[in-house]
């Protein structure tokens, strides 16, 4: 009953809203930036066709770990979107609707997830959920939005479990998944360090698995010396490399988050232990890890040239690429955004993951439903270009995210150097190709201009 | 614990030593039982029947006058409440510390989502049974525990049981085969049934969205309601003076021929099978049962609620579970809506709010909640009773 007025009162609200602009003269921004796709019609045409979709709103959802263990690096990535959409909104919204990003922290607790996810979709009524955060927090909430039909996009982590159209017709991952990236992580050292003993240091859930069986497909069984893995939230990882140091590893390859990252090192420093280092790209970001290693040696440590030499993958700009016309046009978004701290790679991410959520957004046409929305990932997402490097799979038997990524080295300033071309490939058996396309420079206007589908 | 006896006129409120007046609340005499006039039934057993048709009544009503996520957020209520109520015997009858409920209450989650865990095309086994089952495994690790406690005092006992909370759920990540590792094993939620449906569209005229969620924490306040009333007569009961005396006077409640060691394990036993249906509620209002759900600061917060409420008493354990569900969500809007602060802000200002208002509780009103406001009421009658007196 509540709900219901409440509902009514806020389309009420709406359409005074929208008639009084119309009195006055119309909208001067229907045409700015993202009103100008597909879809025709203008602000007068937009009518509320559920929850989160009002007439003048779309409001998007999310789950963040901002406090607790996880929440170092990863509660940035939300201010990245809010600075993102904040420009897009500042240029007229997308098909003038104003885009409202509503994040709640969850701790990385999956309880939690799962209480502040249905807080989103029940009382905040949003329209669909994007970047949730967390393989073990964002898997507590996949059954609840599937049957609640909400849509679930673009999940922020690389687990194959977001990739299932049939038991989960509304969820999507968007980065490259964990599989995909090892394979090319094994391929490299095959072909690179042929004589190289490698240790695999995992975390302990799907990342570290995914990540352990597209390595494999490439490195022989006894070119792997010793596999050692470590539970999120236990900060004590000298068991584990002394345990890669006595096993006669010369290369480490982890996968692991950006902490885990700066831990080893100091444990690595600990034991005199100086392998060459691999980190998969969740585990890498510099100016992190940087930042992490400072705090953590309480000073001893410090600045991202700690990180020189080491490998990793990317596969969306990095803030270290100063050049990079994606770079230059997050870093004026952020400028502008007017938020607390500067560009870093976590925000870039949100930013990136921002821009694809508003193709989306211009794909699913003038007034659409959560359906229609998943129907315009499915049907569009493959032909999409922003500031991935290599494609999205989407399409309706896949809902996998980017196909590809570069191995990458990090020289003395800590600046990533690539050392092989975009490659692409896939999950199970598909072989990694050299990507022929080209990544593109961003639009004039930094807001993508995607045709309504159907 | 002072050495002299609690005077009998003056029941629980005379001694200003510290352990008395934290677990005043709980002995508090029942209501009837104190010569004073009641509405209330005086046989224990009738007037817990009436509590629990009223909480059932109200439970309703409160479910039924909300909105769909407020009807959730009772559920996390309820499985906090049972656990809680569980952890509340335990410290404030038997006088026996746990830091380790939360790894108990896995058990229960852990044993619910193995017995769902079946087929799409499967029916799975009824939910009273897993439920049973949980409360089943459950006491029996709490039986083996509890052996162990009763040998142990104060911070020792405190010492092991964290032990507990933080070994436990790391056995489900060793053998990941069968628990699913760090992601954790997912819970399809029970079926709601035809009847429920048509009876809560009548009722309030819900549809759509959510409705198993509705009817999930419809589970859950039964099951809390159930417990209470099972867990109420317990401490009204023989059983529950003996813990009384166990934890008072130890020394006299052996002369008077208790055994201390198996009263213990008993309590211990009593508050494991609460928290193993606690467990289970929480399988099915999450969804998930994980090793991240269960660290130790979930058994930190259960003796938080238990202590804040009020030690001994069910409705402060209730009041308790209700504050650890509703506050810190609530700080943060404050901190959102009123502040103007960024949601991390909010979020990270919360907790240390939250913590300020622990100390400020803990200093001002020891006794928790339920055991101030029992503990005023006491004096009150007293000084009544004693000008009622000088009068006559």
């Amino acid at each position: 009953m509540t709900r219901n007025s409440r509902r009514l009162v806020s389309v009420l609200a709406a359409a005074t809203i929208a008639t009084s602009m119309a009195a006055c003269g119309g909208d001067d921004d229907s045409d700015g930036g993202g009103g100008g796709g597909g879809g025709g019609g203008t602000a007068e045409d937009n009518e509320a066709t559920g929850p989160g979709m009002t007439e003048d709103t779309v409001t998007i959802g999310s789950h963040y770990p901002l406090t607790g263990r996880a929440a170092p690096g990863y509660s940035e990535i939300p201010t990245g979107v809010q600075a993102y959409f904040d420009y897009v909104n500042a240029n007229g919204g997308v098909y003038d609707r104003q885009i409202e990003w509503v994040y709640r922290d969850d701790g990385y607790n999956p309880t939690n997830t799962s209480t502040v996810v249905r807080e989103l979709v029940l009382e905040e009524e949003v329209f669909a959920i994007m970047g949730g955060l967390g393989t073990p927090t964002h898997n507590a909430v996949l059954d609840f939005l599937n049957t609640e039909e909400v849509p679930d996009l673009f999940v922020s982590s690389g687990s194959s479990l977001w990739d299932d159209p049939e038991n989960l017709p509304y969820t999507f991952g968007w980065q490259t998944d964990y599989e995909s990236e090892g394979k090319i992580i094994g391929q490299y050292i095959a072909e690179e360090f042929p004589d190289a003993k490698v240790g695999l240091f995992l975390q302990d859930d799907d990342f570290g698995e995914d990540g352990e069986r597209g390595v494999r497909q490439y490195l022989d069984d006894d070119q792997i010396v010793e596999v050692q893995t470590y539970t999120s939230g236990n900060i004590d990882v000298g068991p584990q490399i002394a345990a890669l140091q006595a096993s006669g590893a010369d290369f480490v390859l982890g996968f692991n988050t950006p902490p885990y990252t700066a831990l080893t090192q100091l444990a690595a420093r600990d034991l005199n232990y100086t392998p060459q280092w691999w980190y998969s790209n969740v585990g890498s970001a510099p100016d992190l890890v940087g930042s992490l290693l400072g705090a953590f040696s309480q000073g001893a440590v410090s600045g991202a040239s700690a990180l020189a030499g080491i490998y990793t993958t990317s596969y969306i700009p990095t803030v270290d690429q100063v050049d990079d016309p994606w770079i230059q046009l997050f870093q004026r978004i952020w400028d502008e955004s007017g938020q607390e701290g500067v560009l870093t790679n976590t925000r870039v991410y949100g930013m990136s993951m921002a821009y694809t959520m508003v193709q989306a957004l211009q794909a699913a046409g003038r007034n659409p439903t959560g359906d229609d929305l998943v129907a315009a990932v499915e049907e569009a997402g493959a032909d999409w270009q922003g500031p991935a490097f290599t494609p999205f799979r989407y399409s309706s038997d896949r809902h996998a995210g980017i196909s590809g990524m570069s191995v990458v080295q990090f020289n003395a300033e800590g600046v990533g150097e690539p050392k092989t071309p975009l490659l692409v490939t896939d999950t199970g058996d598909a072989e990694i190709e050299e990507y022929d396309g080209e990544p593109i420079a961003p639009p004039e206007s930094g807001i993508p201009d995607e045709e309504a589908v159907g | 614990m002072s050495e002299t006896q609690t005077p009998t006129g003056d029941p629980g409120a005379a001694s200003d030593a510290a352990p008395t007046t934290a677990t005043a609340g709980a002995n508090a005499p029942s209501a009837g039982a104190g010569g004073r006039r009641s509405l209330l039934p005086r046989i224990t057993l009738l007037r817990h029947l009436l509590v629990l048709v009223v909480g059932a009544a109200v439970a309703v009503l409160l479910l039924e006058s909300t909105e769909l996520n407020t009807n959730i957020k009772l559920g996390n209520v309820a499985y906090l409440a049972i656990a809680a109520g569980g952890l509340t015997l335990l410290t404030g009858l038997s006088g026996q510390i746990s830091l380790g409920h939360g790894a108990l209450m896995a058990v229960g989650a852990y044993t619910t989502a193995l017995m769902l865990d079946v087929e799409r095309s499967e029916e799975p086994p009824s939910l009273a049974l897993v439920f049973l089952a949980a409360v089943a495994a459950t006491t029996l690790v709490g039986a083996l525990v509890g052996v162990a406690a009763a040998r142990l005092h104060g911070p020792y006992l405190a010492g092991a049981t964290l032990a507990l909370a933080v070994g436990l759920p790391g056995l489900a990540l060793y053998f990941s085969d069968t628990f699913n590792g760090e992601q954790g094993l997912t819970i399809r939620p029970p079926e709601r049934p035809e009847w429920f449906t048509e009876t809560v569209e009548q009722l309030s005229g819900a549809t759509g969205r959510g409705l198993n969620d509705k009817w999930v924490a419809y589970i859950a306040v039964a099951c809390l309601l159930i417990s209470y009333f099972f867990l109420a007569n317990l401490m009204r009961s023989r059983m529950g003076r003996t813990w009384r005396a166990v934890r008072d006077q130890e020394v006299a409640a052996e002369l008077a021929g208790i055994s201390l060691g198996a009263w213990r394990v008993l309590a211990f036993v009593v508050s494991a099978a609460a928290a193993g249906l606690a467990g289970a509620v929480l399988a099915i209002v999450v969804q998930l049962a994980a090793p991240g759900s269960f660290l130790p600061v979930l058994s930190l917060s259960l003796l938080t609620a238990v202590v804040i409420g009020g030690l001994g008493t069910l409705t402060g354990a209730l009041l308790g579970s209700a504050l650890l569900v509703f506050l810190p969500p609530w700080l943060i809007d404050l901190g959102r809506d009123v502040f103007d602060m960024e949601e991390a802000q909010a979020s990270q200002s919360s907790f240390v709010v939250y913590g300020l208002l622990l100390v400020v509780t803990m200093l001002f009103a020891p006794a928790g909640l339920v055991g101030t406001i029992r503990l005023a009421l006491l004096r009150r009658r007293a000084a009544r009773a004693l000008t009622r007196s000088g009068r006559g």
